[in-house]
């Protein structure tokens, strides 16, 4: 029965994936995958459209590496704060809050970027505008933090209590004995905890499709608006032509999309199962 | 080059009345002996008898259990350990331990031993290569690693990996060594070794060791102290502590006796 789940997983996934290249088919065979992937322009409804991903894999990238750098240190600092210095009750309240955040809808999160972080990006960087990938990034790392201090805490929870006290007899403090052993035997897991929230950003639509700004162009700075891959399918495929070429490059575009997080879900996967069987001793 | 400590005559523990309780539960109580410095004190009894909770007392491991109270003196060389103004990272830093089961840090050989003299702030390399070979040394591990202390520890067997633990202890130059049951986990051979450590190094060291096994107090301490505890509605209390010999051969209580004999525990 398990192993009939397991297998069922995995049909379904390739079945995603043929899915996802059958509808990118047309756009695959009459502009071919090269042209797609290294274009430098996406003008898609102009007569004779172009369909270079390049801008929106850019926009992508810049608003998820953001949002990570962003997120990780304070999500990091709650995730040790949670599983080696606050009391049991404290810890139970902290958890709730994570738990709350993660269950926050996405486009709530990109109205109180657009009530909040947009004027106030505006502000602070004295810009036109404050519909850029900063913004996008901003709201994108409160988004992302659940995932990374989850993840994280369960990693540091799981290194046993005798590293600790070992580090404590030898007369080091709560503290020393965190960063000096409790963080490096739990390095591998909060590496695995960083690349799910990464999968997570990645795969947001609607906070950044409100908060980016969405032009597809490639940006100068991250105070320019920028256009990611989720932003352009979400935006573009109520306007497309049933079973045209631009319907059908959007498709390659969520396979594109789909191969990403799945390599990045993979890598976390087996960087989290081997730091399980390091503790199996 | 750090010269090597000598703590001669120093470490030595006076109890005083000692008792602790978790919570609403007192574990122990009435606890008053002397340690003596360089020499071994086993404490023996049947599980149960908080002879572990008496040796964190030692250390002041039990604060970081968080709900545990420690009432009475504790006196190391004359100076109370649980005074306000001591702190108990301090302490442990004069008093180390080595535990139940073998817990060496996901790093080198090298690293776990020089992880408390870094701590201490020695950083010179040529400083913690010698802090290094000296407690390896002690620890009777020095000749079966000296080719390879970029090892990862966790790549040794459990009684290397035990005396990597004593070596580490060591390492910060303690002036007291508690073990707690640190044989229990390993096999014939092992013990064996780690008894023979323990033999030698009492000429640095002031050691408590926590044991389940009679033969094994008899053969290594000097020392031997009888904890028991009769009922769970009372506390754990000391029968009696005196020279191993004398318990081993006449011990002064009934109780002593009979668990020593084995009818109980």
């Amino acid at each position: 029965m398990i192993r009939l789940n397991g297998w069922s997983a995995i049909v379904i996934l390739a079945a995603i994936g043929i899915f996802l290249a059958y509808g990118g088919a047309r756009a695959l065979g009459e502009v071919g995958f090269w042209t797609l992937v290294t274009g430098s322009e996406w003008y898609p409804t102009i007569a004779e459209p172009r369909f270079g991903f390049v801008p929106l894999l850019i926009g992508s990238a810049a608003v998820t590496i953001t949002a990570i750098f962003l997120s990780m240190p304070v999500s990091l600092a709650a995730a040790v704060f949670i599983s080696e210095f606050a009391n049991k009750r404290v810890k139970e309240v902290a958890k709730s809050i994570i738990e709350f955040m993660a269950a926050v809808p996405s486009v709530v999160y990109g109205l109180i970027g657009i009530a909040i972080v947009v004027p106030g990006v505006k502000e602070a960087f004295n810009l036109d505008s404050g519909l850029n990938a900063m913004s996008g990034a901003i709201v994108l790392a409160f988004m992302i933090a659940p995932t990374i201090v989850s993840i994280s805490e369960d990693a540091l929870h799981a290194v046993p209590n005798d590293l600790r006290q070992g580090s404590l007899a030898l007369g080091n403090t709560r503290w020393q004995t965190t960063y000096k052993v409790v963080l490096p035997s739990a390095s591998s897991g909060v590496l695995a905890a960083v690349m799910l929230g990464m999968g997570r950003a990645i795969g947001e639509t609607m906070a950044v499709l409100m908060l980016t700004g969405n032009a597809a162009r490639i940006p100068g700075s991250l105070f320019e608006s920028v256009r990611t891959i989720t932003g352009t399918i979400a935006a573009e495929m109520g306007n497309v032509v049933q079973g045209g070429l631009h319907q059908s490059v959007l498709f390659t575009l969520g396979l594109v999309l789909f191969a990403i997080t799945f390599l990045i879900n993979l890598v976390a996967d087996l960087v989290l199962e081997k730091q399980r069987r390091r503790w199996r001793r | 080059m750090v010269t090597a400590q000598s703590h001669a005559g120093k470490g030595s523990f006076d109890l005083h009345d000692v008792s602790v309780t978790y919570g609403s539960e007192t574990a122990i109580a009435g606890v008053s002996m002397h340690i003596e410095p360089n020499a071994v004190t086993a404490l023996i009894g049947p599980s149960g008898c908080g002879k572990s909770t008496l040796l964190r007392c030692l250390n002041r491991m039990n604060d970081e259990l968080g709900n545990a109270t420690v009432g009475g003196r504790i006196l190391l060389d004359g100076v109370d350990v649980y005074d306000k103004e001591y702190d108990p990272v301090e302490l442990r830093t004069k008093v180390g331990q080595v535990f139940q089961k073998p817990n060496p840090f996901p790093m080198t050989i090298y690293d776990n031993v020089a992880y408390g003299p870094r701590t201490q702030g020695i950083r010179k390399r040529s400083d913690l290569d010698a802090l290094v070979e000296r407690s390896l040394t002690r620890a009777a591990l020095w000749g079966e690693v000296k080719k390879d202390l970029k090892k990862h520890a966790f790549e040794l067997s459990g009684g290397q990996q035990q005396r990597v633990c004593i070596a580490r202890a060591l390492a910060t130059e303690p002036e007291v060594l508690l073990m707690d049951e640190p044989a229990s986990s390993l096999d014939p051979i092992s013990t064996q070794q780690i008894e023979d450590t323990i033999a030698e190094l009492k000429e640095y060291v002031t050691i408590v060791i926590v044991t389940h096994n009679m033969q094994q107090a008899a053969r290594i301490s000097d020392k031997t102290a009888f904890m028991l505890r009769e009922s769970m509605e009372h506390p754990a209390f000391l029968v009696e502590v005196g020279e191993t010999r004398t318990m081993f051969t006449n011990p002064g209580d009934k109780r002593t006796e009979a668990y020593i004999t084995g009818r109980f525990g």
